[in-house]
């Protein structure tokens, strides 16, 4: 059930004119508050709007941070485009596997951490580089990611 | 030499709305909204050369003329700036908005005069958070200042800006796949035309231009068009903010005369290579763009010479191979990337790139077959220019195809010896 709360932000977001354009944006709040958007959650926000909940999944399932499936309490996302790969991606991501004991597009058992590959973060020139939640992090290496790490509990 | 896009940029942050005013900023809206028409605008713009550095090289001028002629009754009118920014090697857009946002919103400003617009938006990528927070800031502090909103500096001038963050897809940096993002709805590009300058967001008059292209314009609105040419050291007017990434000494992005060689931009500004590569190749900008070696060092790197050569400017994102670095290794990265990004809306697109990226996969695994570079061959004008709904899949033909000129003996040399000999 979403909450009071989040209901009226996407519909304090609507624009009379135009109603249906709200959709990308109100799974956008939805998953800002939870995290991920369950198929519950998706029926609710296709009511509230009076759009096709198959259509409006079709837009869920389409972006990269409308999350369909949980993820963890921090979310990393390693850029795997080109530049990041020349300076690096393989034996960051190899290790990062390895740390977490999870693949890309896991979560850890403690639901600490997800893993989800991403493509260039526009930190070409100090790759490789990863975000973890809103947080840019770059000219990485084993034992700097091993410090960053350690700051998300 | 003048560096008109990045003289304020500052290490502790970009200038508040006052450093701004103070450093010359707002005095291009000023005069036009004090002594110019729209039209005078566009033509200005248009004798300056500026072409469009979101990576087709448009002429910016003659784009903001195919807006239709503005009746005052017909409205609105939209101008959209692309800050989707998710070109493989491409950062340039994310300096500009994090390091001079009043900049920006200048150029949007005066832009949404001269094609008589009623609602921009600026439409960022979702990773770009530093950008977003600056952004915000300062237009909350251009409103403060009747820069934007009713009545901007006490003219009938009116113009509303909106930061919209994107969810997030390559592909809705792609124009059309652009202004359905926007409608809310999967970002699918449209076949043209209509022309978005017809008919665009909600099907309204709608401009479209790159971060970079708009920050030029307070400058050639304030110094003349024939200043912004001479910027230049070639047709195309003005500087260009050219990036560099890869093992070379100093990786970064200087904005410098359009058209400096390439040679210049590696040796001199990147420090050239580091120690213990060599040079490779490079794709001159960004991923979608053709590969060139050492023999077209010395091209300038502006939309025309760049075309002459066989490659494209793009987005003037430098990508270094070196020696030490697998080139097939490399076309698989790009090929994957392409192949995850496509939207899916074209099957020579949907269902090629994969292709493609499995049998780079094969072949970077030692399972490549004799004939594997035909098939790739075939695939480069399967998806070429005219059989896709939009340019990402040629913009991925580009850099197959001439990497399959360029390292022949390497891809050989894979399938042949069934490993990959960096690994
Ligand atoms: C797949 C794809 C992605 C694109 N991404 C961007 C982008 O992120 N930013 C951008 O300015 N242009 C992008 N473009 C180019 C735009 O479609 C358009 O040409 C450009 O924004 C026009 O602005 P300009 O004339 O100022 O260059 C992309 C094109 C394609 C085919
Ligand atoms: S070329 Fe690819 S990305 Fe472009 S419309 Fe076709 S399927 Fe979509
Ligand atoms: S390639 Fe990783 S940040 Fe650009």
């Amino acid at each position: 059930m979403l909450s009071d709360l989040v209901k009226q932000e996407i519909r304090s977001r609507v624009d009379r004119d135009h109603p249906e354009a709200v959709a990308v944006e109100a799974l956008h709040i939805v998953r800002n508050h939870y995290g991920w958007i369950s198929d519950e959650m998706l029926r609710e926000v296709a009511g509230l709007l009076d759009v096709d909940p198959a259509e409006l999944d079709g837009a869920a399932t389409f972006y990269n941070h409308l999350y369909r499936k949980p993820v963890g309490r921090h979310v990393i996302l390693v850029c795997d485009s080109v530049s990041c790969w020349i300076m690096g991606y393989e034996s960051l991501v190899a290790h990062l596997t390895r740390r977490l004991g999870i693949g890309m597009g896991e979560t850890t058992a403690d639901g600490r951490f997800t893993l989800l590959p991403i493509q260039c973060l526009g930190s070409c020139h100090t790759a490789p580089a990863l975000m973890i939640d809103a947080d840019l992090h770059e000219e990485l290496d084993e034992q700097k990611l091993d410090a960053i790490l350690a700051q998300y509990p | 030499m003048e560096r008109p896009l990045t003289r304020n940029f500052r290490p502790d942050g970009p200038f508040d709305v006052k450093e701004y005013e103070k450093a010359g900023g707002y005095e291009a809206l000023r005069k036009v909204l004090t002594g110019m028409s729209p039209k005078q605008v566009c033509d200005e713009v248009r004798a300056s050369n500026l072409r469009g550095r979101g990576g087709a090289g448009f002429p910016t001028g003659a784009k903001w003329a195919f807006m239709p002629p503005a009746n005052g009754e017909d409205r609105p009118r939209y101008l959209i700036v692309d800050a989707d920014e998710m070109e493989p090697g491409t950062f340039k857009d994310r300096l500009l908005m994090e390091g001079d946002p009043h900049q920006l919103i200048e150029g949007i400003v005066i832009g949404g005069f001269a094609v008589q617009a009623d609602v921009a938006y600026i439409f960022l990528r979702w990773e770009y958070k530093l950008a977003e927070k600056r952004l915000r800031k300062a237009i909350a502090e251009a409103y403060d200042s009747h820069y934007l909103g009713r009545n901007i500096l006490g003219t009938d001038f009116n113009l509303e800006l909106y930061l919209h963050v994107s969810a997030g897809r390559y592909i809705c940096g792609e124009g059309s796949a652009l202004v359905n993002s926007m409608e809310g709805k999967r970002a699918i590009p449209v076949a043209r035309p209509p022309q978005q300058t017809e008919s665009g967001l909600w099907g309204r008059p709608t401009l479209m231009n790159n971060v970079e292209t708009m920050c030029n314009v307070p400058h050639i609105v304030k110094n003349g068009a024939a200043w912004f040419q001479g910027l230049s050291v070639c047709e195309d007017g003005g500087t260009k903010i050219y990036g560099v990434s890869g093992k070379v000494k100093r990786p970064g992005a200087w904005e410098l005369p359009m058209g400096t060689p390439l040679r210049e931009i590696l040796e001199q500004h990147a420090g050239g290579m580091r120690d213990g590569v060599k040079f490779r190749g490079v794709l001159p900008g960004g991923a979608s763009t053709e590969f060139f070696g050492e023999e077209h060092l010395d091209v300038s790197m502006c939309f025309d010479s760049l075309a002459q050569v066989g490659s494209r400017l793009g987005t003037g994102s430098l990508i270094v191979l070196d020696d030490r670095t697998c080139p097939v290794g490399m076309l698989h990265n790009l090929e994957t990337f392409f192949a995850r990004e496509s939207c899916g809306w074209c099957t020579p697109c949907r269902e090629g790139l994969p292709w493609i990226a499995n049998i780079l996969k094969d072949i970077e695994e030692g399972r490549g077959q004799p004939g594997d570079l035909e098939i790739l061959e075939a695939h480069t004008r399967m998806l070429w220019i005219g059989r896709t709904y939009c340019a990402l899949a040629p913009g991925a033909m580009e850099p197959l195809k001439s990497a399959l000129r360029y390292f022949r003996d390497d891809f050989e040399r894979h399938i042949r010896d069934k490993r990959c000999p960096w690994r």
